[in-house]
């Protein structure tokens, strides 16, 4: 096994990982080395096509569809040079209030977390796409909440020069997304950072990381690696572990981290959604333009958020309820259809958590509770009255029996939508925003680290990624992330005279 | 391991068909390019998952048999729907997931087709905005 000696090892390039790489830059003009470990690939610019079966296998771990331990769950989320950032829609929204505080940790306030996030948005150009680049799809959405009285809001965005792709999910072909992959991480290198590529943290012993680093497989996008193939032993002062919700708590239950935290892998949220879609009479922009601008906030009041969304042609296809003439029909429409993307505002449960097999396989287990159910029903009802108010003549429903409704039964949708036609397993779900399983709080009984990232018992170990949240944060969690991450190294190097001299 | 679906061609196809009917358009090739994007899809995931989905695959042929004295490939594909709704439809949350997973990999044979996208009026472009003005 080759050995390696650093002074602190980052694990995961995403909105943790980058932002702590960034943060602790400066300590390698001290002569301190710095080591980010990423799994996936770094691709060259020129290897973002937009094709979605190429690009889903490339930036996505599981092509974009981990499934669930009950299999009625796909999540999706990035495995590459720079994580999820690399493939999300840029949306750059600041926690409400009332969920920093309804998350009780203490040491951690609204105020601090809104600050770091203004500085990140900064950073990132994160603005206001102005009105001329706004597609019929954005448009079609505001007008409808206007039209029965609801006010929807637009989404401040992470883009520099973008061109209207609408490929943001399959990776930026513009390089036009803001995410850590363009700003922090090449900020970091710059200033002497390491980045390892295909790079798989294996497990964390004492101060120490077991990591694989792989070739590229034949015709696999992507550099190789920086470092030969093979086997690493890590050693380093300090261990920030920023692997996302899944691989974060999955990475320590596989080091044995959960004899000492009873509460790893639990409190795992991740804001189940599906996508509808309005049939419109005429031809819409829809796979022109940035695809997510607006959305309509009813959290706090119905637990659900409704977005803006337009998808590629497998993704949708998967999405849509049920197969065969109707569903290829809707397919068929596609240059005239409007997509909303329903999201429920789960909570942390007994039971959604994150656990390894006896192989230290990663398994995530989630049941959809009666209000989640209950969440989709209601956004559901929502979703359609705003494609009807904005002019559509039919609407596939995933919760009404049949699921395509027409202009006709407009006004019979409590009626014709209902939760009790949510059946896992039939209905298509998917999650992109994955929180919890390490969670801050008070002590090793109630959560995994304090509110700065620090691990209960072990001052070598950090984390800084989503997998810190307590509980659902009920927006577009990329901002927050960066926050906590921020702090977290914030909280490293203030320890770090201790953490380098022990 | 790596699945192939040649085991179960004619039963695999039939289903496709009965998810898609636009698929029974699908030239040699057209099939071929299909069941590539499946199984390279099934490549990435675990053994067991790959055996299911051909053990699923054959009882769906073997029930078809059962019910309507022929294979999948020989019943219409009106008739192959109304056993895959059944299923769909099911208590049993297995048999759902089932359907689901086979109607996943279907649509996702088809509908990664260029061919596919450009039939159903997709026109993504990076160029953007620049490639519609």
């Amino acid at each position: 096994m080759n050995r390696i000696q650093a002074d602190v090892v980052i694990i995961g390039s995403g909105a943790g990982g980058g932002t702590i790489a960034q943060a602790l830059a400066p300590l390698t003009a001290d002569g301190r080395k710095v080591l980010v470990l990423e799994q996936g690939a770094r691709l060259r610019d020129d290897e973002y096509t937009g094709v979605e079966s190429e690009m889903a296998r490339a930036l996505y771990e599981d092509s974009g569809g981990f499934l669930t331990e009950q299999g009625t769950l796909t999540l999706a989320f990035g495995r590459t040079y720079g994580g999820s950032t690399a493939v999300y829609t840029g949306t750059s929204l600041i926690a409400p209030e009332r969920v920093i505080r309804g998350w009780d940790v203490p040491d951690l306030d609204h105020d601090d977390i809104a600050r770091r996030c203004r500085n990140f948005a900064a950073q990132n150009h994160v603005h206001l796409l102005p009105d001329d680049e706004i597609n019929d799809n954005n448009r079609l959405f505001e007008l409808g909440c206007r039209r029965i009285g609801l006010e929807a809001e637009q989404f401040p965005v992470n883009l520099n020069g973008c061109r209207g792709s609408s490929l943001c999910n399959l990776g930026c072909p513009n390089a036009a997304k803001m995410g850590t992959d363009r700003v922090q991480l090449p900020a970091a290198e710059t200033a002497g950072v390491e980045v390892v590529t295909r790079a798989e943290a294996l497990r964390i012993e004492e101060r120490a990381v077991i990591a694989r680093v792989s070739r590229p497989l034949d015709g696999e996008k992507g550099l190789p690696s920086a470092w030969e193939p093979g086997e690493y032993r890590i050693e380093a002062s300090a261990v920030v572990v920023a692997g996302g919700a899944v691989g974060s708590p999955a990475l320590l239950l596989r080091s044995g981290f959960g004899r000492l935290l009873p509460r790893l892998g639990e409190g795992f949220t991740c804001h189940p959604a599906f996508i509808l879609v309005g049939e419109h009479e005429e031809r819409i922009t829809n796979d022109v333009g940035h695809p997510k601008s607006f959305y309509l906030d009813r959290a706090q009041e119905e637990g659900y958020v409704l977005e803006t969304c337009m998808y590629f042609p497998f993704i949708t296809a998967k999405n849509l309820t049920g197969f065969g003439p109707d569903h290829s029909a809707l397919m068929k429409a596609f240059p005239r259809l409007q997509m909303i993307l329903v999201l429920a505002c789960d909570r942390a449960v007994p039971g959604n958590r994150v656990s390894v097999s006896g192989k230290g396989v990663t398994r995530v287990h989630y049941e959809f509770t009666p209000e989640v159910r209950s969440s989709l029903a209601r956004a559901t009802v929502m979703a359609a009255r705003i494609f009807f108010a904005a002019g559509a003549v039919r609407v596939h429903a995933p919760l009404a029996s049949p699921p395509l409704l027409t202009r006709g039964q407009a006004d019979q949708l409590d009626q014709r939508i209902s939760a009790d036609e949510f059946l896992p397993g039939r209905t298509s779900v998917s999650a992109a925003h994955l929180m919890g399983g390490c969670a801050m709080g008070r002590t090793p009984e109630d959560s995994v680290t304090d509110a700065w990232g620090r691990v209960h018992g072990v001052p070598w170990l950090r984390i800084g990624d989503s997998s810190l949240f307590p509980d659902s944060l009920e927006i577009n969690p990329y901002l927050t992330i960066m926050a906590l991450a921020d702090r977290t190294a914030e909280a490293l190097m203030a320890d770090s005279a201790d953490l380098f001299d022990s | 391991m790596s699945v192939s679906l040649g085991v179960v061609r004619d039963p695999f196809r039939a289903l496709c068909i009965a998810f898609v009917p636009e698929s029974a358009e699908l030239n040699e090739p057209g099939w071929r390019e299909l069941e590539c994007e499946v199984e390279r899809a099934l490549a990435d995931r675990p053994t067991s998952m790959q055996k299911q989905m051909v053990l699923l695959i054959r009882i769906l042929d073997l029930l078809a048999r059962v019910r309507h004295g022929n294979p999948l490939a020989a019943l219409t594909p009106a008739a192959r729907r109304e056993i895959l709704t059944r299923l769909q439809d099911s208590r049993w949350l297995l048999l759902r997931r089932g359907v689901w997973g086979l109607r996943t990999l279907a649509f996702l044979g088809y509908y990664s087709r260029p061919d596919t996208a450009a039939s159903i009026g997709y026109r993504a472009d990076a160029r953007g905005w620049e490639a519609r003005r």
